[in-house]
Parts: C-alpha cells; sequence; structure tokens
C-alpha cells in the first residue's frame, strides 16, 4: 500500500511536469526550418507524392538502412536466445485444436493479406504506408499462418534467402547512387528524370528500395515469429 | 480554451497514455503486463511526437490533386509537419524490436522458473 502511494506520487509529479507544458504548449501555424524545405521542394528534388517516405528514404536514408540493421539485430538476438538445444528435433506438441472458423478464414484471408501487404510498399510513395507497413501486414498473415495452424513448418531457408538478398540489394542500390547520381541512397540512379509525378513508376529508386525493405521487414518479423513458434517445443 | 483544437487533444492523448503506461510498468507483478505497460508509454510518446508536428488547419504530407499547391507542387502552405512522422516511423520499429526482445526474455523466464510473477525473481536480491 505504503508502496503504491509513492509510486502515485511520482505518477503525479510526472503529471504535473506534463501538465505545465501542456498549457504552454501553442498550435503551431506555419512550417519552419528544414520542414518548410522538405514541403516545398519535396515533390521537385525526389519526385515522391508522400513526402514522408521522401524524407525516410531519400533525405534520411542512412537512418532508414540503420533501423532495418536494428530490425535484423533484434531478430538475431532472439533467434541466440530462443536457440534450441536440438534444431531439427520433430517433437510435436500437442496443441488445442483450433476453431473451424479460423482455419477455413486462414485461408482465404492469408493471400488476399500477401497481396495487401505487396500493394502498401510498392505504393510507398504514392499513399499513406511504405516498407515497414507492408512488411508488418505480410508479417501478420504469417501469424495468421501460425493461429491456424500451430505446427506448420515455415520454410526458413525461404525467409533466410529473402532476408539476405532484400538486405544486400539495398546497399547495392545505395552504392549505386554513389556511382550513377549524388550520393549514397540517392534515387536518380535512372538520371535526372524522375518520371510523371503522381505514378507507380516516379521517384526514381523509391519504389524498389522500399520493396525491399518490405520484403527484407516481412521476412524479419516472420523469423522472429518462426523462432516463438519453434521454441514451444522446449515447454 | 479558445484555441482548443486536435494539436491539443493529440497532446492531451499522449500525456495520459504516459502516464497510464508508467503507472503500468511500475505496479504490475506480471511480466507480460508489464510489457504491455511499456508497449502504451511507447504508443504515448509517438503519439506526442506526431502531435507537436500538428500545424493548424493543414493536411497530412501527402501530395495529390486536393491539396493546395503552388507551382511544382509546392505544399508548405498546407500540410503538416512531416520531420516528426518520419521520426515516429522510425522509433515504431524500434519499439517493434524492444518488445520483441522483451517478449523473447519472458519466455525464457518462465521457462526458467514456471512463473511471470516479478517478485519471484529475486536471485540478485539481497
Amino acid at each position: 500500500m505504503l508502496r503504491n502511494s509513492l509510486l502515485a506520487v511520482v505518477v503525479l509529479v510526472m503529471g504535473y511536469m506534463f501538465y505545465n507544458v501542456y498549457s504552454n504548449y501553442e498550435t503551431r501555424t506555419e512550417l519552419t526550418g528544414i520542414s518548410q524545405h522538405f514541403a516545398s521542394k519535396g515533390a521537385e528534388e525526389v519526385g515522391a507524392a508522400n513526402i514522408v517516405t521522401a524524407i525516410v528514404v531519400t533525405y534520411r536514408g542512412f537512418d532508414t538502412l540503420g533501423e532495418v540493421t536494428i530490425l535484423f539485430l533484434t531478430a538475431s538476438i532472439i533467434a541466440f536466445f530462443l536457440k534450441l538445444k536440438d534444431e531439427e528435433s520433430e517433437i510435436q506438441i500437442k496443441h488445442q485444436n483450433t476453431s473451424e472458423l479460423l482455419v477455413t478464414a486462414s485461408q482465404i484471408l492469408i493471400p488476399i493479406i500477401f497481396l495487401f501487404g505487396i500493394y502498401v510498399f510498392i505504393n510507398g510513395h504514392l499513399t499513406p504506408g511504405g516498407g515497414f507497413q507492408g512488411g508488418a501486414i505480410i508479417a501478420t498473415g504469417v501469424a495468421l499462418m501460425i493461429m491456424a495452424n500451430p505446427n506448420v513448418q515455415i520454410n526458413q531457408h525461404v525467409i533466410h534467402w529473402v532476408e539476405s538478398v532484400s538486405g544486400v540489394s539495398f546497399v547495392i542500390i545505395g552504392v549505386l547512387g554513389i556511382v550513377l547520381a549524388g550520393g549514397f541512397l540517392d534515387n536518380k540512379i535512372f538520371g535526372d528524370n524522375l518520371g510523371e509525378f503522381g505514378t507507380l513508376f516516379s521517384a526514381g529508386a523509391i519504389p524498389i528500395i522500399y520493396s525491399f525493405v518490405g520484403l527484407k521487414v516481412g521476412a524479419e518479423i516472420s523469423n522472429i515469429l518462426n523462432k516463438y513458434q519453434k521454441s514451444q517445443k522446449e515447454l | 480554451m479558445e484555441n482548443f483544437d486536435l494539436g491539443h487533444i493529440s497532446l492531451l492523448i499522449g500525456f495520459l497514455l504516459i502516464l497510464v503506461g508508467f503507472w503500468g510498468v511500475l505496479t504490475q507483478k506480471n511480466i507480460i503486463k508489464i510489457i504491455v505497460g511499456f508497449t502504451i508509454l511507447n504508443t504515448g510518446i509517438n503519439i506526442l511526437m506526431v502531435s507537436l508536428g500538428y500545424v493548424r488547419g493543414k493536411t497530412a504530407p501527402i501530395i495529390d490533386d486536393t491539396v493546395a499547391q503552388v507551382g511544382n507542387h509546392d505544399v508548405s502552405a498546407s500540410v503538416v509537419d512531416p520531420v516528426p512522422q518520419a521520426l515516429v516511423l522510425t522509433a515504431i520499429v524500434i519499439g517493434f524490436g524492444v518488445t520483441a526482445l522483451m517478449l523473447a526474455y519472458a519466455m525464457k523466464l518462465y521457462n526458467a522458473k514456471k512463473t511471470l510473477e516479478i517478485n519471484k525473481f529475486n536471485d540478485l536480491k539481497w
């Protein structure tokens, strides 16, 4: 009881600090500084209709590379941490029967979810969404697959190959940017003509980079889910 | 309250979620509930960052025909700040990684002691 009341005091003090910030907050009425530049020149310089994508993939492309690396690191640590004593053992734990509804629905939904994920990352430069979101949607399909059939075998080689190939391609496109355009991860690798604004084949290398990011993120999250699923065998 | 708008609402929700998440992390005894507290805290911070980029009465930074433009797709007068949104995209991914790692640790801890009660893990306590 004493502990909880002390914690309540901590949270209340924190809330008071937040209240001061909140009461002094005034909504901005115009863009300033670098945001002003991105909003006014972004479409011209990068050619992407979604300015957030332009920032994530081109202006701050290094950061995205680091982000993908962090995801890879997470997947590696989880793989290391949940390492099975006997990786190939075919022990099948007996799960409760999954409901008929889930199994049937998953058969219809999984292809549609994959297709939607691919749509989201291919159109990342035009619509809300992009590689990370599309990858996460693809991984939801994998999660549904595991929920519908807890003993499903996911092909690890496919996941590893997709992950490695898309990661390497991302870096290769970045290096091509140095050779053919202004610098690492520059999107003008097909020349200064960025294509017609607002169409699928526009914004130079952005759709390609974001597709690789989407594949990589999807493969990594699926890998994490796969590790979680497999480590159930040890219980 | 004459200037109460979307920015204030999302700022308020962000602060509230941070407090709720913080309270959950501090008071809960079950490891899974602590992890849920962390994700709520994380979401609150993300909403806070997005709301700081809000510009009154402006729309999302995606250029199409419905957004007022000047010259060669210059939308600086009609969109909100895109930079915090790009930063939050990074933060969400990091948050995902942290949550996945915490769940893996929780799994290992459960395997070690067959319980998720945080008070039972007192090996380093003296």
